[in-house]
């Protein structure tokens, strides 16, 4: 059994809400009378969970609540979870930025955490000199530093400017300087924030296979935090998954990303509330969800996977399933159309139509690499014309497509080459 | 492994840490490259891109001599004790300047770092550490140009080395601590009121007139002084500090009947508001990041 390297027990993590800091001497003095005449603090009141979407009637509320884990030493972890689910917190307790209200951690080893790229660089010195300062608040000595500064400016690729202020570099120029210095970081525990989502396409290679050799080859336990399911399922062994400041999931890191999937706002769309459409509507659409493999409604699916769009729609007055076009466009961010799925290409006719009725779509393996997409959905009756347009409703949802081993190579697909994939590669001889 | 090893921790993070957690000389030494790189940061950036660099460090005492010998010795006629009007003022402006801008800087030191404080953790104590040295810095290039003045004067025989000149590294230190002191006290109010960042800088401008820097100690004891002005400026902790600097410098500076009492008080208050300010700044640098 390998040695424990970070044991969290029961940690907890209370924020305060809303304004406060103005008229603050005056409470301050209350609470300060209250508490010497041994009483409860007046100004404190029954703290509440951590959920965005309704008003709190507490001033406080739950960043994180009970958090109980333990990381082995070389393990690497991956913490996942929605914009406010606590993982930023998570990782600002562990690197020792914030105290936690309640609880203990406790650590081996020296712990380095890169919560941002470039902390504490200063604009007027130049790039040699922002490397000893930045290394230096990251925990590293001026002598580790000089044996390594050579690796680290060729690592930059900045070499050329190292001597030049940092004002004067580009803001990628600063991010690859910034994150070559974290790179040479010795410490027994790394703790990185989504800091590879900088940089360009060639750069963000380079960082995950550094990221890659650091906890795979060098042995060294690592927490690592991302919103893109592609490296924390190349990077990482097993995940967390937090949701509302509490652990909801721990295990596999595969597991972890279905889970985490499958904890997204899955719950049908309704349509009915789109003013902004257009067509006869006679025909409308009324709602839309997805499905998974697994046959579980998703708002988030992995490139290769199956998925299944199922759309609901009401008739005004009878129509003819065979003069029906129903199509489903899925559009990048750019609201082009990546994929069209039209009904009569595909030489589908429903066989009645029902008011209250279900169209299903289904894609047995999604060829996008991964990315944000929204869905479009079209219908007409006897031509595509204009006159004969029922119903279009654009960005009628958005589908999060993850980058996942669609070919089943062991590889990731990687979104930033293009939009799709498809194929087989083969070998012939002359 | 054995069942001791298994419950070694290297580090430990609980909602309040022990005293030893947060000024652990140990941390502190570790942290030492950073404490220097800071301190050069400080020094060279502040003079980038300038034309005069560093010469700046001479001019700002010069001109500012250069005004109080004419408003207070000139016009106001307040008299320098017999010493040389350029080096009296000189030695005031220099200590003082070190006194403020050790209270300003270290004062806003949550608030000028926060950034910095809220994304990575080392020993928060090592930013005002390094602005001791770096102001520390910024006051002996300051203080050789003090000494080529006095040194032009006691040639000229106008000045000579005062019979107490050991009180003179005593002075600049207790200013020194002084400044820290109570710039630790600052921060630590100034992450919840920031109103004190605005009283602490133009306080710190009027404290000036509370102490013998534009006008001499022998003032206050001549024989139609105001009793009372005399006890509001005795209590200012800072006037020992000037006085003993201006005794070991300067022979003909007049030993006023309480001088030692006063410094002994100086040093008194020193140590207790250094006390003070340690505790403060401990207190709030774990969790002045969810309140600033």
């Amino acid at each position: 059994m390998s040695k424990v390297a970070i044991e969290v027990k029961n940690v907890s993590k209370e924020y305060r809400l809303g304004v406060f800091g103005t008229g603050m001497l005056s409470t301050d003095i209350k609470r300060w009378w209250y508490r010497i005449r041994g009483k409860e603090d007046p100004f404190r009141l029954v703290t509440a969970e951590n959920d965005r979407t309704t008003v709190s009637e507490s001033e406080f509320v739950w960043a994180l609540k009970d958090i109980n884990f333990s990381v082995k030493q070389g393990e690497v972890l991956g913490i996942i979870g929605r914009n406010g689910a606590g993982k930023s917190t998570l990782l600002k307790v562990l690197s020792q930025v914030t105290p936690p209200s309640t609880g203990s951690i406790k650590a081996r080893g020296r712990i380095a955490s890169l919560l941002e790229v470039g902390t504490g660089m200063h604009p007027e010195l130049t790039g040699r000199e922002n490397i000893f300062l930045n290394g230096s608040i990251l925990g590293m000595s001026k002598a580790e530093i000089s044996s390594k500064l050579e690796e680290i400016v060729e690592f930059s690729g900045c070499a050329k400017y190292i001597d030049t202020p940092l004002k004067r570099y580009s803001s990628g120029m600063k991010v690859r300087l910034g994150f070559a210095v974290a790179a040479f970081l010795e410490p027994e525990i790394l703790i990185v924030d989504e800091v590879l989502a900088v940089g360009d396409a060639e750069f963000q290679k380079k960082a995950i296979g550094k990221m890659k050799d650091v906890s795979k080859g060098e042995g060294r336990t690592v927490l690592f935090v991302s919103h893109n399911m592609g490296s924390i399922r190349a990077l990482c062994d097993r995940g967390l998954v937090m949701e509302q400041g509490k652990l909801a999931f721990d295990g596999p890191v595969d597991e972890a990303v279905k889970a985490y999937l499958s904890q997204a706002n899955a719950e049908e769309i309704d349509l009915n509330l789109r003013e902004d459409r257009v067509g006869r509507g006679d025909f409308r659409f009324t709602s839309i969800r997805f499905v998974n493999a697994q046959g579980e409604a998703c708002s988030e699916v992995l490139s290769g996977e199956a998925v299944t769009v199922q759309v609901q729609y009401q008739l005004k007055k009878n129509l003819d399933p065979k003069k029906l076009i129903f199509t489903v466009n899925i559009c990048d961010v750019y609201e082009q159309m990546v994929l069209s799925f039209i009904s009569d290409e595909m030489g589908f006719v429903a066989d009645e139509l029902i008011d209250g009725g279900m169209l299903e779509l289904h894609i047995p393996a999604l060829n996008l690499r991964g990315g944000s997409y929204s869905i479009r959905l079209f219908s007409a009756y006897g031509s595509t014309g204009a006159d004969d347009l029922q119903d279009v409703v654009d960005q009628a949802a958005k589908m999060d497509v993850h980058p996942s081993d669609f070919w089943g190579s062991g590889k990731t697909t990687r979104p930033m080459y293009s939009a799709l994939c498809a194929g087989q590669m083969q070998h012939k001889k002359p | 492994m054995s069942e001791k090893q298994q419950e070694h921790w290297d580090i430990v993070i609980e909602p309040s840490q022990s005293w030893r957690d947060n000024f652990n000389w140990k941390q502190i030494r570790k942290y030492r490259d950073l404490m220097w790189l800071l301190v050069k940061r400080d020094v060279v950036a502040v003079y980038k891109q300038t034309i005069l660099g560093p010469v700046w460090f001479f001019i700002q005492p010069i001109f500012t001599m250069a005004v109080y010998i004419l408003v207070f010795g000139l016009i106001a006629d307040l008299g320098t004790d017999g010493v040389p009007m350029p080096l009296f003022y000189l030695s005031g402006v220099i200590l003082w300047s070190y006194f403020s801008t050790m209270l300003t800087t270290t004062g806003s030191t949550f608030i000028t770092n926060q950034a910095l404080f809220s994304k990575v953790y080392f020993p928060r104590v090592i930013v005002p550490l390094s602005l001791l040295y770096s102001n520390g810095l910024k006051f002996l290039i300051q203080f050789v140009l003090f000494l080529a003045v006095y040194v032009y004067y006691l040639i000229d025989g106008q000045v000579s080395v005062g019979s107490h000149w050991y009180l003179l590294p005593l002075s600049v230190v207790l200013m020194a601590l002084q400044g820290l002191a109570g710039g630790l006290i600052v921060s630590a109010l100034a992450t919840r009121y920031r109103d004190v960042n605005f009283l602490v800088k133009f306080g710190v401008d009027l404290l000036r007139y509370a102490t013998p820097i534009v006008y001499p100690m022998s003032l206050l004891f001549s024989e139609n002084s105001n009793e009372t002005l005399r006890y509001i400026i005795m209590a200012n902790p800072m006037t020992g500090v000037l006085d003993a600097f201006k005794i070991a410098a300067f022979e003909q500076s007049f030993v006023q009947p309480y001088f030692w009492e006063t410094l002994l008080y100086s040093t008194l208050f020193t140590l207790i508001l250094l006390v003070i300010g340690i505790a403060s700044f401990h207190k709030v640098e774990k969790k002045f990041i969810d309140t600033v």
